[in-house]
């Protein structure tokens, strides 16, 4: 363990390899660690966005179903309510119409009994006059008594 | 075993091993000779400098901010480690421009330097035996002229930011009053203080690097005369304590590097901070 000039030449080696480090291999391996956390902090924050993204995308999505269902069960509803008053209207309607029908038959069918009986009228008339006159022909004369039984075919 | 005519005791083995490639051709005579240079040390802490940046600029040189593949990542996250400690050290971004990529390089270098330790003690002097180099040491930390070197470097930054931050005035004005207050009387007792503490500061930083390399070198080399003895006890001995010396190196060498990194950003934050 002899001091010697070796000191000095190991000091200005010291200084050459310090000096090229800081020249040549620290500035460049800084720069690209820097870069890189740069990089990462910029991946990280794009990915936090892309989550608060696809969150509000979830949300978005899951209203507009809810909307979509809301809207089928009103259209649903609406589509079934106005079934039940088409088939309210087509019965009050088919009722409307068999009243009429009905109405109508009994209308015809009671001009035809008043005719019938109109007709079953004269005919007995014409009968009784005809029985009559048969009867009187041999008692009364038949001119002499045509009002008495002009009343009697009013009567019948 | 060290090659050679005859088979060295284990003190001169040691003492071989220890030994410095320099200048001289034979070791080194006085504690401290300016006119020498440690061939081996510099050698091997340049090879392993340039290494270093090497490695560092393949990576920065390729660096995407895509996705990095496993090379770039490594490199990256030694980045990331030591740009995190000087972010809660060196409170100036202005600073930190320098202080981090150094501290980067000194972590990733003298991690290199250290686990030379592991490379086996006679490999590579066995090799440079073949070439007829005779003396070699391949850990460069554990070279106390490499550690301290370094921690000299580190102490002129601190010196350099000292007046950066708090100019030459204040520094000076900080060095006579603080820690102990401004009093005319304590000027001389504050004075001595900030030089005790700046050279504790920069012997401790070489030392502890130096010592902890240093003692592991010697207790490989102590491990492989085991192995040299060349007994069934001696080569059962040599695997197992090797193997865990090793293991344990593994530790030991990155916290070094490690330690010293650390320190040096602990030391260039002092320079920060006014008294």
């Amino acid at each position: 363990m002899n001091l010697n000039a070796t000191l000095f030449a190991q000091l200005v080696v010291f200084f050459i390899l310090a000096w090229f480090t800081m020249q040549f291999v620290w500035p460049p391996i800084v720069k690209a660690l820097d870069e890189r956390a740069k990089k990462i902090a910029d991946g990280l924050a794009a990915a936090e966005r892309g989550k608060q993204d696809l969150e509000l995308a979830t949300k978005r999505s899951t209203d507009a179903l809810r909307e979509g269902k809301e809207k089928a069960a009103e259209l649903i509803a609406n589509a079934e309510k106005r079934g039940a008053q088409l088939i309210e209207e087509a019965k009050a309607n088919a009722k409307a119409e068999a009243d009429r029908i009905v109405a109508g038959a009994k209308a015809e069918i009671e001009q035809e009994a008043v005719r019938a009986k109109e007709q079953l009228r004269e005919q007995v008339a014409a009968l009784v006059v005809t029985g009559a006159e048969q009867i009187l022909r041999r008692e009364i004369n038949a001119q002499a008594h045509s009002d008495i039984l002009a009343t009697i075919k009013q009567d019948l | 075993m060290a090659a050679g005519s005859a088979a060295p005791t284990s003190g001169e083995y040691i003492v071989h091993h220890l030994t410095h490639l320099n200048t001289t051709g034979h070791a080194q005579k006085a504690v401290v000779d300016w006119s020498v240079l440690n061939i081996d040390t510099l050698f091997y802490s340049v090879v392993l400098g340039l290494a270093t940046i090497f490695i560092l600029w393949l990576a920065a040189r390729k660096a995407t901010s895509g996705v990095p593949g496993r090379f770039q990542a490594a490199i990256e996250i030694l980045v990331d480690m030591v740009s995190e400690q000087a972010k809660g050290i060196v409170h100036s971004a202005e600073s930190r421009k320098f202080v981090s990529p150094l501290a980067l390089t000194v972590f990733v270098w003298i991690f290199f330097m250290n686990a030379m330790d592991l490379v086996p003690v006679d490999l590579l002097p066995r090799i440079g035996e073949m070439f007829g180099i005779h003396y070699q040491r391949v850990v460069a930390t554990a070279d106390l002229n490499a550690a301290l070197g370094m921690s000299i470097g580190v102490l002129l930054i601190c010196i350099y930011y000292n007046i950066k931050i708090k100019g030459i005035g204040g520094w000076i004005h900080e060095l006579f009053t603080a820690p102990f207050g401004s009093h005319p009387l304590l000027y001389p007792v504050n004075f001595v203080m900030q030089m005790i503490e700046f050279v504790a500061k920069t012997v401790s930083h070489g030392m502890r690097l130096f010592g902890n390399m240093y003692a592991g070198e010697l207790v490989f080399m102590l491990i492989a005369l085991l192995g040299g003895t060349a007994t069934v006890f001696g080569f059962v001995g040599h695997v197992i304590a090797g193997s865990i010396w090793a293991i344990f190196h593994i530790m030991i060498i990155t916290l070094q590097a490690f330690i010293f990194m650390m320190l040096t950003l602990v030391y260039v934050g002092q320079a920060h901070e006014a008294h």
